[in-house]
């Protein structure tokens, strides 16, 4: 189950920044380390929201800043 | 049979991705035969337009234009010229503010962070109809997209709502310069829709959520609602329609609470 999310998040990340997909790791800064800016992450956080049929809010959305904060998020808000 | 927009050409202003309403009133008009001309801003969104449109759209026309710039819309509307040697619509969904100036106290704007909401997402209007309008040479229907937040206070939305009352005041003001030319000027104000500048108005999902439950349709609008709507401004079904905002909201603007 956790692959299969981090897999699903990495697939849309490696799409939207084309970034090599080695790069996305769990501890890789969606910033800082794949290079997204502000809209990125915005563009990204909606993508999430329909790949995964869920509401992230601002507040959720600020604190994201690895690939594995988003995997873990999104874990926890299906269970 | 014929179509709505058969023979017809009109330029789209502003598709950043596939859930941009811009994309959306390109998608409607494609359908009813209208060849389209597309234009972005900067690299990011060059390479979105070309993927959308080679996908969806092949032979379509796409270019850069960057509104704050006189000289790239010049530049824009002499490719247009030489491509289709006249413009029979234009739709214009452009606006742009800085993060900070979307949340909290509108009484904090800044004096750049107004300028440049008014650049872009109100005088860019003025300074693309001035330069659609010579291309128009058998008249034409601009259209521009405007929200709710212009007339009333939505919290968060600050210096754009006042962006927004410049920009409707626009179309006013357009539509009677340009009427003389039958070149009719309106907006939508469409009720929110999840779209990637949208999502960047703090707590943008609580719009969604008042809308839903109070508007009288129950429900908020779909992009292809307000493509349609996009669809009957720029065809002659709307010829009689000029400096009008037609809101396509589930009519939750009528509501006093």
């Amino acid at each position: 189950m956790a692959e299969n999310t981090f897999e699903r998040v990495k697939k849309i990340i490696v799409e939207h920044l084309d970034v090599d997909p080695a790069e996305v790791t769990l501890e890789a800064s969606v910033k800082d380390d794949l290079g997204a800016d502000s809209l990125d992450v915005v563009d990204l956080i909606m993508q999430f929201e329909d790949e995964f049929g869920l509401e992230i809010s601002d507040e959720e959305a600020e604190k994201i800043s690895t690939v594995g904060d988003i995997v873990s998020y999104i874990e926890q808000k299906q269970q | 049979m014929s179509k709505l927009m058969d023979g017809k050409k009109v330029l789209i202003m502003g598709v950043a991705n596939k859930r941009s309403i811009a994309w959306a009133a390109a998608k409607a008009l494609h359908r009813e035969g209208a060849e389209l001309a597309f234009t972005y801003q900067g690299e990011r969104l060059a390479k979105n337009i070309k993927q959308l449109v080679e996908e969806e759209m092949p032979g379509s026309l796409y270019f850069e234009c960057d509104v704050t710039s006189d000289e790239q819309i010049t530049r824009a509307f002499k490719q247009i010229e030489e491509k289709w040697g006249s413009l029979d619509g234009l739709v214009h969904s452009i606006a742009f503010a800085k993060a900070e100036d979307l949340e909290g106290d509108f009484v904090e704007t800044s004096r750049d962070g107004y300028a440049l909401a008014q650049d872009i997402s109100s005088y860019s209007l003025i300074a693309v109809a001035r330069a659609a309008k010579d291309l128009m040479k058998n008249g034409g229907s601009i259209v521009t997209l405007t929200y709710m937040g212009a007339e009333r206070v939505i919290p968060n939305y600050n210096v754009m709502g006042v962006a927004k009352a410049a920009l409707e005041a626009n179309v006013k003001y357009l539509a009677y310069d340009l009427g003389p030319s039958n070149i009719r000027v309106n907006a939508i104000s469409a009720g929110p829709i999840r779209t990637l500048a949208a999502r960047g108005v703090k707590d943008f999902n609580s719009m969604l959520h008042v809308v839903a439950e109070r508007s009288p349709l129950r429900r908020t609008v779909e992009v292809e609602e307000v493509a349609d709507t996009a669809l009957f401004l720029q065809s002659h079904l709307s010829r009689g329609i000029t400096g009008e905002v037609v809101h396509v909201d589930g009519g939750y603007n009528i509501m006093g609470m």
